[in-house]
């Protein structure tokens, strides 16, 4: 009766899961970058907090977020996929992430983007990409040394 | 006197109409037979935008296949019909709300741009910098941002009314903001589009009459569901868009009093809006046409007058009516779904109800909803400081038009039920 079949592929286990039960939305202080970004539109914003081991790789990952299943799922199984990354393996994957979210499919299959699959079901809901993609956006203005991200 | 005298109510036309049938308005509407993602399509999203009857469709149709031409410019007779069919609109839209006379009526492209004009022309030709401009917390970014740019580029000052945690005018609040004099236009919404508070727009006038200050209203969304009438109502300028009236998009109206129109500079210039021209000066147009520079939307204003006329054949006073019974009925509903918190519980209030639900964004609720046909807004509705003094972040709004019914109603209300639990 509540079970919404057509909207599993959008809303795997795993995303309710992690929606209800965040692993990693919690303050990491100290941390070594940070970064917001907000959805005007929708009232979305989320901040991500990276710590990084002493040869630049990122240590954690950690994020606050007002916001819905989705951006909290992707926050949260964001943070799990780049820990131990170097910058340049986040940047590959944010864009293979992004590419994802809007087509549903990836150029690789490293273990970090499998990890993130589950939210690929989002490219048949064009309104919900942009909230697969503010962690993501805000993740990389943290590399960068950006306060808050670019609006898509 | 007779027995059959006595029942029989006085003669009254509009009680002689047919009697209120959603079945057959929804017959006008082609789109409410549409399927959305294999489902019938629930709309209650009016708000943002109505649907169009096949009144207006037609209407703009058969001017482009009979009679289109540019109005005011040609000798033949295409024009003329065109010009005739267009000036029309401001007959019927002078009559919709009362207006004294069919030169205050200001055709723009909607709201937005009506309250740009007022904020332009008024604001930067009559305000001095110095004096305030008082909106209240429930506006619309419409009624925002263009007192914002006014404020910034002229030196006024921007006040803004608190209102109450039911989501009414704080009428204190209100009084208090006018209370030093320097208050020269008062801006508010005669009905808010996220709560469905309808403002006590005569209270409003008469506080800021006697503060010696004009009024603009926004009446976006009461136009839609209530009679308007501007002089009853004590208002200076009443601005409206004509795509929540089932009217078509790029058109919309600034109705001002005359004596204001006439004391204030032109907001565009270009071909229309003109005298005479020479290089050295311009003279400008008598009012409505001083304000209307370029070729204006022709078929789109064909188009409103069809909405208007659709509006007053099912009559207003029925529209109401049925609007209001289906809001009773959906609060009714919508109270029993456990979780479920309607924002804003206005004594006076319409057909537009804000919803948030435990556990659950409001993003998600509309993706379900989508998923079952029902097309509702979900996000900040263009009210970001409205949303913040709720403490808010996002909400869902249903709202209700001329051809919602109870049944649709009840399927949100169930559905709303299974998508709390989707989300337990
Ligand atoms: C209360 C209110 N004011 C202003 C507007 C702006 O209307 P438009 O976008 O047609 O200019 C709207 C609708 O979006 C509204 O609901």
């Amino acid at each position: 009766m509540s079970s919404f079949d057509d909207v599993r592929d959008l809303y795997q286990d795993v995303i309710l899961d992690r929606a209800r039960n965040p692993r990693h939305m919690h303050i990491l202080d100290p941390f070594d970058a940070a970064a917001r970004g907000d959805n005007p539109m929708c009232g979305d914003q989320v901040e991500v907090r990276i710590r990084r081991t002493p040869d630049a790789r990122v240590a954690e990952a950690a994020f606050q977020a007002r916001g819905c299943a989705i951006s909290l799922a992707s926050a949260d199984l964001m943070a799990e996929a780049v820990r131990g990354l170097p910058d340049a393996d986040i940047r590959a994957l944010a864009s293979d992430f992004r590419d994802m979210a809007r087509t549903g499919a990836t150029h690789s299959a490293t273990p970090a983007i499998e990890m993130l699959r589950p939210l690929s079901g989002v490219c048949e809901y064009p309104s919900r990409v942009k909230c697969a993609t503010l962690p993501w956006a805000a993740l990389i203005a943290a590399l960068d040394g950006a306060q808050e991200a670019q609006h898509e | 006197m007779n027995a059959e005298t006595k029942i029989r109510p006085p003669f009254d036309a509009a009680r002689e109409r047919a009697p209120f049938d959603v079945a057959r308005i929804r017959e006008d509407f082609p789109i409410l037979s549409q399927m959305v993602h294999g489902k019938q399509l629930v709309f209650l999203d009016s708000a943002a935008s109505a649907q169009k009857p096949r009144a207006v469709i037609a209407a703009m149709t058969s001017a482009m296949e009979t009679q289109y031409a540019n109005v005011h410019r040609g000798l033949h007779w295409m024009s003329e019909r065109t010009s005739d069919a267009y000036e029309g609109v401001r007959d019927k839209v002078a009559a919709l709300i009362n207006a004294p006379s069919r030169a205050e009526i200001v055709f723009t492209r909607n709201t937005t741009e009506s309250i740009n004009l007022v904020a332009h022309s008024y604001g930067r030709g009559i305000l001095k910098p110095g004096q305030a401009v008082l909106i209240t917390a429930m506006e619309h970014h419409a009624n925002i941002v263009p007192w914002q740019m006014l404020r910034d580029a002229h030196g006024v000052e921007l006040r803004v009314a608190p209102i109450t945690d039911a989501g009414e005018l704080d009428m204190e609040g209100f009084a208090k903001c006018l209370e030093d004099g320097r208050v020269g236009l008062v801006a508010v919404t005669h009905m808010s589009n996220v709560l469905g508070t309808y403002l006590p727009i005569q209270r409003i006038a008469a506080l800021t009459h006697a503060a010696g200050a004009q009024l603009l209203v926004d009446g976006s969304q009461a136009v839609v569901h209530r009679a308007v009438d501007v002089q009853a109502l004590g208002a200076d300028f009443y601005v409206f868009t004509g795509h929540k009236l089932y009217g078509p998009t790029g058109i919309g109206v600034l109705w001002a009093r005359r004596a204001l129109l006439d004391a204030m500079p032109p907001f565009m210039g270009g071909g229309d809006m003109i005298g005479s021209v020479s290089f050295e000066r311009s003279t400008w147009a008598e009012v409505p046409h001083k304000f209307e520079a370029g070729t204006p939307a022709i078929l789109e204003a064909i188009g409103l007058g069809a909405a208007i006329d659709y509006v007053n054949a099912v009559g207003m006073d029925a529209i109401s009516a049925h609007e209001s019974a289906l809001t009773d009925h959906a609060i009714a509903k919508l109270s029993e779904i456990d979780g479920l918190t309607i924002i804003g519980r206005a004594q006076d209030r319409g057909g537009v109800i804000s919803f948030t639900m435990d556990g659950a964004h409001a993003h998600d609720v509309a993706t379900l909803l989508d998923r079952n046909g029902i097309a509702v807004r979900a996000g900040q509705h263009c009210a970001e400081p409205l949303m913040r003094r709720l403490g808010l972040s996002s909400t869902a709004r249903a709202s209700f038009g001329i051809y919602t019914t109870p049944e649709e109603i009840d399927f949100l209300a169930a559905t709303l039920v299974r998508v709390r639990s989707f989300f337990q």
